[in-house]
């Protein structure tokens, strides 16, 4: 576990200074950046269960369960309060994880990812079926919130979201880095390499995984409510499990030894998209994938790791 | 493929059953569910014998259907001009050709690299090839849906207790399933490469210590596979319009019947295709808008129950 060198600690600040400069520079990034950090967000959850080797192929379920909080909120009982927003959709997606946690704990590997897979594609049908409460694949529409209970222009509420956004991702990346290093922690990695053994010393696993299983879920959710207002929409597709396959995507390409994988492989993931997709016309898909590859056969350590590599391979010379 | 037929509207549960029950719908929603699941268990036999044998679940499998699909549309519109019939080694000839030309690269290119690396390397890199497949389809065949209905038509209808239906689907795709299901355990089970492959299977090590090639064995394993599912995708095209959703729909569906059946089980497979088919064609006619569900709700429900799915062998832990 790094993250406590001073040239990372001097990077991050770097990269938070820039997430909140550029895009008074650039207001169109604004929009970008807050999907780079929710998504990010969303992506320590699924760094956390990866400590512990499992992998869940339908994380896209809380992150629904998050986005669709705000939807129903805004069908149902008018334009919330975007703070209103976070808790509740985080205790949602909190309450979900732990009901599919206390199942699917019970599993390991491609059980573990498979059970995850099944859920989220049941949540996926009923958002997509169940019409009248949901307004079927169209999705919800998500008005823009107040803050505080105040009002913000559309300009404005774009730095707003932008700001409190970075807030909550840097505070969820000490969070998460502080529970890697906890005792809980390292039991979760103990899960990993040897889960027998980590039993013998009178450690339920099954405890272990569900604390990291719940957490994952609400910081799922989390970005889930970020994702829903920034774009203003909630729709299916946020729960189908090609998004699940997304943000695991984005950990191994940021690298899962470390908190900050999440946003630096987030970053390039949603660059790529954005650029992509603008200048060469829907090829972003296929170039992401090539990247996958590329990252997975050259540089299984993810971009976190690459970076360090050099860095070692400069300090040596 | 089926759907879109529906039974007269009647308000309640009960009484649609009784409707169902006393109907010629009974006989209409068997056959729609055994000709869907003779295609869903081509395309999930293949992803449970390469989960069976290399340990890697293929998430690219649903592209492969699809690329079966589109090329098979591709080439029966080709040769439909020449003669009608030259279809049906079309679909088969797009089958062999997506399977062996896809399937091997991404065997010999991509997967043989990753072999004894962490188990989410190895799913990830069939999802890049997923991401990479789905959007080439996209610039290949475009979005908007293909028909290539010609080997459907050729075909007359037949009767069955009263139910006039394509014998397309209720006889040449059973028949190509059953015909799978017995080649593939004939395979397996009764010639020396068969052996060769449950060897490898069974302990990697010692069946490389007597001189088998491993490599070899996950390459023809991975070509197999990769052809049953650009078999059933091949098959499907006449039955369905081609639509650019179709592989990551199938993809799950076929997930969710080798996960219930149990990872590696050929004729458990079978049974399984079978009953999520038949239990998805009667919820089409009784609550359509849960079709989708019927699979997802199956497999959760067995799993909580069978971890190692229903047909699945118990595995020993390991200190």
């Amino acid at each position: 576990m790094a993250g406590r060198s001073p040239a990372l600690a001097w990077t991050l600040a770097a990269v938070v200074v820039a997430a909140g400069v550029i895009p008074i520079l650039i207001p169109s990034m604004a929009t970008l950046v807050v999907l780079i950090l929710a998504k990010g967000i969303v992506v320590l959850g699924i760094i956390i269960l990866l400590q512990a080797g499992q992998v869940s192929f339908g994380h896209a379920m809380f992150f629904a369960a998050g986005a669709y909080t705000a939807g129903f909120w805004g069908k149902y009982l008018g334009v919330g309060d975007l703070v209103a927003y976070l808790v509740v959709g985080t205790v949602v997606a909190t309450i979900l994880g732990l009901l599919v946690g206390l199942f699917v704990v019970r599993y390991r590997e491609i059980f573990f990812g498979m059970l995850n897979l099944a859920f989220s594609m049941v949540l996926w049908s009923l958002l997509e079926k169940m019409f009248h409460l949901t307004n079927g694949a169209d999705g919800m529409r998500v008005p823009r919130p107040t803050v505080f209970g105040m009002v913000f222009s559309p300009e404005n509420f774009q730095y707003v979201l932008l700001y409190l956004t970075l807030a909550i991702a840097i505070a969820a990346t000490f969070a998460v880095q502080r529970f890697l290093e906890s005792p809980t922690g390292n039991m979760l990695r103990a899960i990993k390499s040897n889960e027998t053994r980590l039993e013998y010393l009178g450690v339920s696993a099954r405890r272990i995984l569900l604390i990291g299983y719940v957490v994952s879920a609400a910081l799922g959710g989390i970005g889930g409510v970020l994702v829903a207002v920034a774009q203003q929409i909630a729709t299916p597709e946020f729960a189908y499990w090609t998004k699940s396959g997304e943000f695991v995507f984005i950990a191994i390409l940021g690298g899962v030894g470390n908190a900050m994988g999440a946003f630096a492989g987030s970053a390039v993931f949603e660059l790529v998209r954005f650029y992509a997709s603008a200048q060469l016309a829907n090829s972003w898909q296929l170039i992401l994938g090539v990247v996958l590859i590329a990252i997975i056969l050259f540089a299984p350590d993810g971009l976190i790791g690459l970076w360090k590599r050099q860095r070692a391979a400069r300090d040596e010379s | 493929m089926c759907g879109g037929r529906h039974g007269s509207p009647v308000p309640d549960l009960t009484s649609k059953l009784r409707v169902l029950m006393n109907s010629t719908l009974f006989v209409l929603a068997s056959l729609d569910g055994l000709s869907y699941a003779a295609l869903v268990f081509l395309v999930s036999v293949g992803l449970s014998l390469i989960f069976g044998v290399l340990r890697v679940v293929n998430v690219a499998h649903g592209s492969l259907y699809a690329f079966g699909a589109y090329l098979a549309a591709t080439l029966s519109l080709l040769v439909t001009p020449i003669s009608p019939w030259l279809t049906y080694p079309a679909l088969l000839v797009a089958s062999l050709v997506i399977g062996i030309v896809a399937g091997g690269l991404i065997e010999r290119l991509l997967l043989s690299r990753v072999y004894g690396r962490e188990e989410v390397l190895q799913l990830l890199i069939t999802f890049a090839v997923f991401m990479i497949m789905d959007n080439l389809q996209r610039m290949i065949w475009g979005v908007q849906p293909i028909y290539a209905a010609e080997p459907l038509k050729l075909l007359p209808n037949v009767s069955i207790f009263g139910v006039s239906y394509t014998s397309y689907q209720v006889i040449v795709l059973p028949v190509v399933a059953v015909l799978a299901l017995f080649g593939l355990r004939y395979f397996l089970r009764r010639t020396l490469m068969g052996s060769v492959i449950l060897a490898v299977t069974e302990d990697r090590e010692a069946a490389t210590a007597i001189g088998i090639n491993a490599q070899r064995v996950y390459l023809i394993t991975f070509i197999i596979g990769a052809t049953l599912a650009a078999l059933g995708g091949a098959l499907a095209s006449p039955t369905t319009s081609l639509v650019p959703g179709m592989g990551t729909e199938m993809i799950v569906l076929s997930f969710a019947v080798a996960a219930t059946a149990g990872l590696g089980q050929i004729e458990g497979t079978a049974i399984t295709a079978l009953a999520i088919g038949m239990a998805r064609a009667f919820v089409i006619y009784l609550q359509p808008e849960f079709e989708v569900l019927v699979p997802y709700l199956i497999m959760v429900a067995v799993l909580l129950v069978r971890p190692e799915g229903l047909f699945g062998a118990t595995k020993l832990r390991k200190i």
